[in-house]
């Protein structure tokens, strides 16, 4: 299984980093610093009916990779990613696919969306999950904790966020821009329930929101998934200029015999 | 208009189960029938208005008409983003309640005023900006927003009676007033403002044309409007709202597009505040000259020239 598990890790960041580097783009570091969360939520955990929210929606490549290879975006459409006449932009797009239910782009706008989704849920007793998957630096935004207010006094056990907490968010390092407001001991005072795992391994992140998924007990779910910006490429981790940069011919030959030769675990 | 909403609104939801009601933590006096027939569909989301349009388009997006009030200003600018991005871009039946448009909350001051709310939210996408100019187009305009399912802002102030014509059964974006044979000017007015022209219409009822403007965007004029502007050739707007992004701006850009001169255009609008001192709301509409006498004037100065 974890054999199974590293092949797509490789097999997915390879196509990824073909698509961006196909058309010139950036937002790499971030796109692979998530892609194992979601592959573990969208090829293992989401049933039809749950929802997923891609709320860092800068690593909508990552998003269209997993889909494509689910099959529900055609390869048709993800070759016309980042391109003119596109349904594919660097940031999801409205009213195009049905695994995107929402456009997102600007930061802050998923968690209130997936409460009042798991909040729907709730009203209609269904029995689904709601997952978002935030930045850490996401977490700077007011509505973040507007939106965790609410979902722990409506009791939306239903919800699971997913924190992308790779430490660097736009110009700086999370602890130096204002502090860690992706702080596990926030969410747990909030009355979350909250657990910190390797965000790039997908037995953890699996394991970790299996176990979430059993507390039906009227908290929220948090999940701090501590990941490496860049992942898996090595001149890129832990750099702030693969949030922005596209990659030339000689890097991207080099990141994919780094992805090629390397095991991904830790 | 705010008790004839909620009171319509309580009536609507015993049959229609897919309407939930979110408030920004406000109405006082005025939401507790609704909250208690409501049960668990009425949600007071509290002071956090951006969570609060969020959470209704995730609601939305999953079958639910949804209403969210709080006064107008507070339910549109904080959360004007989430109001295009959430809500808009997606079609989503959100219906945002804001009280007290224009200059209604008065002596609370400024920040309680909302005097470029159409022009924020008109020029959004899929978006429909509603200004019921009397107590009976309330129910009615609630009416077509859950039968449209679409983005709509409705603009809540003074909820008087019509009466000029009360037995409309219906409602359509240029209502016809007062209607002259032979008009010399043509007014077209935005919401309740109306009630400022009981002195003109009881003067000049027979030589002007009166038009309520119900919502906006404006994207074609109506044909008796037309031909009223084209009869008159003189056309006055009164609106309690910027002129810039207002019913001004909005018909004057389609009288341009039609090709219909006029001799005059004037457009009365809300200034702010030109002296930069505060009042209640007729305070205001002086200041600005949208009181019952300075339109009275305006009025006879366009019939004389």
């Amino acid at each position: 299984m974890l054999d199974k598990y590293i092949s797509l890790q490789k097999k997915l960041r390879l196509q990824l980093l073909e698509l961006y580097y196909s058309v010139n783009a950036g937002h790499i570091g971030c796109s692979l610093s998530c892609i194992d969360l979601l592959i573990s939520i969208l090829l293992f955990k989401k049933k039809e009916q749950d929802t997923f929210i891609l709320s860092k929606g800068h690593a909508a490549a990552a998003l269209y990779t997993c889909l494509h290879h689910l099959g529900k975006i055609s390869d048709t459409d993800i070759k016309t990613f980042y391109q003119d006449g596109t349904k594919l932009p660097a940031h999801p797009s409205a009213n195009h696919f049905n695994d995107i239910p929402f456009a997102l782009g600007s930061l802050g706008h998923g968690f209130p969306i997936g409460v009042g989704i798991a909040k729907a849920d709730k009203l209609l007793r269904k029995n689904n999950f709601t997952y978002v998957l935030m930045s850490d630096g996401e977490t700077n935004e007011g509505t973040t904790w507007e939106a965790a207010h609410f979902a722990v006094q409506h009791k939306l056990d239903n919800l699971i966020i997913i924190i992308d907490k790779n430490r660097i968010q736009g110009f700086g390092s999370l602890i130096d821009i204002l502090g860690d407001t992706a702080d596990e001991q926030k969410w747990k005072t909030m009355n979350f329930d909250v657990v910190s795992i390797d965000g790039h391994s997908i037995p953890e992140i699996i394991q970790s929101i299996e176990k979430l998924q059993t507390m039906d007990n009227g908290r929220p779910k948090v999940i701090i998934a501590n990941t490496i910006k860049g992942k898996g490429v090595s001149y890129m981790e832990n750099t702030m200029e693969w949030h922005y940069l596209p990659i030339s011919l000689e890097l991207y030959q080099r990141a994919i015999s780094d992805i090629k030769k390397w095991g991904l675990t830790r | 208009m705010r008790r004839i909403f909620s009171e319509y609104l309580a009536k609507i939801v015993q049959s229609d189960e897919s309407i939930i009601f979110i408030t920004g933590d406000l109405g006082y006096n005025a939401l507790e029938t609704l909250q208690k027939i409501m049960g668990n569909r009425f949600i007071n989301a509290g002071v956090a208005e951006q969570n609060m349009i969020g959470v209704a388009a995730g609601l939305a997006k999953k079958g639910f008409k949804v209403f969210c009030y709080s006064i107008a200003p507070f339910a549109v600018y904080r959360c004007l983003e989430q109001i295009r991005v959430d809500v808009c871009f997606h079609k989503l039946p959100v219906f945002i309640v804001g009280n007290g448009g224009g200059y209604g909350y008065g002596i609370m001051g400024a920040t309680h005023h909302a005097l470029e709310d159409i022009a924020c939210l008109s020029s959004l996408p899929n978006m429909t900006c509603w200004i019921p100019a009397f107590a009976e187009d309330v129910p009615l305009v609630i009416d077509t927003l859950i039968k449209k399912k679409s983005p709509a802002y409705l603009r809540l102030g003074l909820g008087k009676k019509n009466l000029y014509n009360n037995t409309a059964q219906s409602i359509s974006q240029f209502t016809d007033v007062v209607k002259s044979k032979n008009p010399k000017v043509t007014i077209a007015v935005l919401g309740p403002l109306i009630h400022n022209l009981e002195k003109i219409i009881q003067h000049y009822k027979n030589e002007i044309d009166v038009f309520t403007v119900l919502n906006v965007p404006i994207l074609t004029l109506s044909e008796n409007f037309i031909n009223s502007i084209k009869h008159s050739k003189k056309l006055l707007i009164i609106e309690e709202h910027t002129s810039r992004g207002g019913i001004a701006e909005n018909i004057s850009l389609k009288i341009l597009e039609e090709n219909i001169t006029l001799d005059k255009f004037k457009s009365v609008s809300a200034l702010g505040y030109p002296n930069g001192l505060y009042g209640s709301q007729q305070y205001h509409q002086t200041q600005s000259h949208l009181d019952s006498d300075s339109l009275l004037n305006t009025v006879q100065n366009l019939l004389n020239v």
